[in-house]
C-alpha cells in the first residue's frame, strides 16, 4: 500500500521510492548526492516502518556494495545517487552482474562531466548506463518520463531485476526528479510483484550457478544453508574460479543472454507513428518536449510521430528500424552532445537520415526547438 | 589441524590452496577454523566476506557460505549481508592492503558502527598477489618492487586505528604463535558488535626475499623475537618497546551494537506509528 493513498502531488524521486515499497523494497544503502537525495530521505523515513532497513554508508561505493551483499543475503535491495555517484558505483554494479546478484539502481542524471551542474539536468550519462563497468555484462535500463512512470517503472526494475537477477538501473534526470505532478498510486493488491526463484531446500544443498537450470539459475541465498560461493571472478556453476576456456566464454554468454533472448523486455511507446513523415526520438523529459512538438508540427502540416524509448537498453532498435524505412527523417533531441543518437543511427541503418539536436547548457530543450529540428527535416 | 576438523570447515575439494611455500596464511586460517569450531558456529548461518589478494583467497576455502567480493570492498558488502539477515554470523577477511590502502575507509566505518562483525587482517606487510608491491604496512625503509630505494612512509597500526574509531575488540596475534591467535579469535567471535584481529604473516616469497629476512622459518624467529604480549608491555618502558610489536587483546569496550540499535529504532518506530 502507499504511504499515502489516493490523488497526491507527488515528486519524481518521491515516486521512485513509492514505487520501490511496493515491489517490496527491504534494503536501501545511499549516500547523499543532488539532486537524487530525496528518494534517501523519504526512505529513510518510510522504511523502518515496514521492517527495512535504510543506512547511509560512508561513500557511494559502499552503498553499492552493501545493497550487493543485502541482495545476496536475500533482501530486496536498491539505492539512489547522480553522476559522480554513478560512477563510483560501477565497480560493484558490474559485481553484481557477474554474481547475479538482483538490485535496482536510480540514477537522477545531472549535467557532467565530474562535479559539473548539481542542479541541472542532463542526458550525459546514457552510454554510461550500459557499459559503464568494464567488461561484457547484462542490464536493463528504463528511462521514466513523468512522476506515475517514476512508480512504474521502478516498481518494474525490481521484477525484472528478480526475475533475471540481474542489476537494473533507473534513469531520470533533474527535471522528472524535482517535478511535481498529480498521481493517484494503484492499490497494493493490483500490483505484479516477482520474486527471485531460490532452489528448493527440502531437496538440500543447491549449486549457486547451477546453469543446467535455465539461464536463471535459482538464488542460493546466504544463510539458506546451500553454502554457496559467491565470486567476482570467472566461476563455473559450483561458483569456483574458473580459468581461460569454454566455461568463460559459456558464463558471459549466458549473463549477456538473460537480457539478448528476451526481446519482451524491450518497452517503447510511439504517438502519432502510423502516418510519420519525420520520427522524432526522444526519451525522458525531453520526450515531453518531443510529444508537444510533434502535435505543433501537425498543427502545420507536417505529419511528425514520437518514438520514446522506455528501454533506453535494450534499445528498441527494430521498432525504430522499421520506421526508418518510411520517414524522410530522424529528430535526436538529446541533451548531451550526441549518445542515444549513435544507436538510432546505427539501428536506422541508412534507412533514412539522422540529425541530432544537442543540448548542454544545462537547460531542458523546449518543444519549440524539437519543432524547428522537425521544420528542417521536413523540408528537406 | 586434524582431517576430521578439515573435512568439516573447509571444502576440501578446493585444496591445495593457492598460497606460496612458506606463507603465514594458511596457519591463520588454520587457526580461525579452529576458533570457529571452539565457538561451535552453525556453517549453515555463517557468512565469511572478503576482498581481493592472498588472504581473501581463504573465504573459499571455508566451507560456509562465502563472498569473495571487489577490492578492499569486503567490510561494506558484509555490512549489507549482516543487516539483510541479523541472525548470521559474519565474518570478514582481509589482506592489508585490501583493508587499509583501498579499503581504509570501509574500515573506519565499520568499526565506527560497531556493527556485529568479526574482521580479521592478514598482514603480511605486502601485496602479494601482485608480486610483493609495498602496501600500508610496510615498514619504513623496507624494500619492494615500487620502494626499489626504501619505502618513505611510516607504517600504519591498524589496532590503533581500530580502537581510536570504536571498535568493540582489538586484539595482535602473530603466525608463530598459533595457539595464543585461536585463543584471540575465540574472544573475537564471542563479541556482539565489531571485533578487530591483526594477525602478522609472513611473506618470504615476496618480502622476505627482497628485503633478506631468510626464509618462513626465521620470519617467524623474528615475529617471536620482536613481538611482546600486552600485560608485559605495560611493565616495559617505551624505549624498551622501541621495535618491538604487542599481542595480545589491546581493547575492549561496551558500545550499543548496531543491528540492535536498529531493531530498537525499528520497533520504536512501528510503535509510534501503530498508535
Amino acid at each position: 500500500m502507499p504511504v499515502k493513498p489516493g490523488a497526491r502531488l507527488m515528486q519524481g524521486n518521491e515516486a521512485c521510492a513509492e514505487g520501490a515499497l511496493a515491489a517490496g523494497l527491504s534494503f536501501f544503502a545511499g549516500y547523499p548526492i543532488t539532486p537524487s537525495t530525496e528518494i534517501a530521505e523519504y526512505l529513510a523515513e518510510h522504511l523502518p516502518a515496514r521492517g527495512g532497513v535504510y543506512i547511509q554508508m560512508e561513500d557511494e561505493i559502499a552503498s553499492m556494495a552493501a545493497v550487493v551483499g543485502a541482495s545476496l543475503a536475500g533482501a530486496k535491495a536498491m539505492t539512489a545517487t547522480s553522476g559522480p555517484g554513478f560512477s563510483l558505483k560501477q565497480e560493484n554494479l558490474g559485481f553484481a552482474a557477474i554474481t547475479e546478484a538482483p538490485c535496482v539502481v536510480v540514477n537522477v542524471q545531472r549535467q557532467g562531466p565530474s562535479t559539473g551542474l548539481p542542479t541541472s539536468p542532463s542526458h550525459g550519462d546514457l552510454m554510461q548506463a550500459r557499459w559503464g563497468t568494464h567488461g561484457d555484462h547484462p542490464v536493463v535500463v528504463l528511462v521514466p518520463w513523468s512522476v506515475r512512470e517514476c512508480f512504474d517503472l521502478t516498481l518494474h526494475a525490481f521484477n525484472v531485476a528478480e526475475r533475471l537477477r540481474i542489476p537494473v538501473v533507473i534513469l531520470t534526470d533533474e527535471v522528472i526528479a524535482h517535478m511535481r505532478e498529480k498521481v493517484v498510486l494503484p492499490e497494493a493488491g493490483s500490483l505484479v510483484v516477482e520474486d527471485r526463484a531460490r532452489p528448493d531446500r527440502a531437496a538440500g544443498p543447491a549449486l549457486p550457478y547451477d546453469d543446467r537450470q535455465g539461464d536463471v539459475p535459482p538464488m542460493t541465498v546466504f544463510g539458506d544453508g546451500h553454502r554457496a560461493h559467491v565470486t567476482g571472478l570467472i566461476h563455473d556453476r559450483r561458483g569456483y574460479p574458473a580459468g581461460p576456456g569454454p566455461a568463460t566464454e559459456a558464463l558471459l554468454k549466458r549473463l549477456q543472454g538473460k537480457v539478448d533472448s528476451r526481446p519482451e523486455l524491450v518497452i517503447a511507446e510511439e504517438e502519432e507513428t502510423a502516418d510519420a513523415e519525420v520520427l522524432v526520438v526522444a526519451i525522458g523529459c525531453v520526450a515531453r518536449s518531443a510529444a508537444r512538438a510533434i502535435r505543433l508540427a501537425r498543427a502545420e502540416g507536417i505529419a511528425a510521430g514520437l518514438l520514446r524509448p522506455v528501454t533506453l537498453w535494450p534499445f528498441p532498435g527494430e521498432r525504430v528500424r522499421a520506421i526508418a524505412g518510411r520517414v524522410r527523417g530522424i529528430v535526436v533531441p538529446e541533451m548531451n552532445l550526441g549518445q542515444m543518437v549513435l544507436e538510432v543511427e546505427r539501428v536506422a541503418g541508412g534507412r533514412a537520415p539522422v540529425h541530432l539536436y544537442p543540448r548542454v547548457d544545462g537547460n531542458l530543450i523546449t518543444p519549440e526547438e524539437v519543432l524547428g529540428s522537425i521544420r528542417e527535416v521536413a523540408r528537406g | 589441524m586434524s582431517t576430521a576438523l578439515a573435512e568439516k570447515y573447509l571444502r576440501v575439494e578446493r585444496l591445495p590452496h593457492i598460497w606460496c611455500r612458506g606463507c603465514g596464511h594458511g596457519i591463520v586460517l588454520g587457526a580461525l577454523v579452529r576458533a570457529m569450531d571452539e565457538v561451535g558456529l552453525d556453517l549453515d548461518r555463517t557468512v565469511v566476506v572478503s576482498g581481493i589478494g592472498c588472504a581473501s583467497r581463504a573465504a573459499g576455502y571455508l566451507n560456509c557460505d562465502g563472498l569473495h567480493t571487489t577490492h578492499g570492498r569486503a567490510l561494506a558488502f558484509a555490512t549489507g549481508v549482516k543487516l539483510a539477515r541479523p541472525e548470521l554470523r559474519v565474518i570478514v577477511i582481509a589482506g592489508d592492503g585490501d583493508l587499509a590502502a583501498i579499503g581504509g575507509n570501509h574500515f573506519i566505518h565499520a568499526a565506527r558502527r560497531n556493527l556485529d562483525l568479526t574482521c580479521i587482517c592478514f598482514n603480511n606487510q605486502v601485496y602479494g598477489m601482485t608480486s610483493g608491491q609495498h602496501s600500508p604496512t610496510s615498514p619504513r625503509l623496507s624494500l619492494a618492487p615500487t620502494a626499489p630505494y626504501g619505502h618513505l612512509e611510516r607504517e600504519f597500526d591498524l589496532c590503533e586505528l581500530a580502537r581510536a574509531v570504536g571498535a568493540g575488540y582489538v586484539a595482535r596475534a602473530a603466525a608463530y604463535n598459533p595457539r595464543a591467535m585461536t585463543r584471540l579469535l575465540v574472544r573475537a567471535l564471542d563479541l556482539r558488535g565489531f571485533s578487530f584481529v591483526e594477525v602478522l604473516s609472513q611473506c618470504p616469497t615476496y618480502f622476505g626475499r627482497r628485503n633478506r629476512l631468510g626464509g618462513a622459518v626465521d620470519m617467524l624467529k623474528w615475529q617471536k623475537e620482536h613481538t611482546v604480549d600486552v600485560a608485559r608491555a605495560r611493565e616495559m618502558d617505551p624505549a624498551e618497546l622501541e621495535g618491538k610489536v604487542v599481542t595480545g587483546e589491546l581493547h575492549r569496550a561496551e558500545y550499543p551494537e548496531y543491528t540492535a540499535a536498529y531493531a530498537e529504532l525499528v520497533s520504536r518506530v512501528k510503535g509510534e506509528t501503530g498508535r
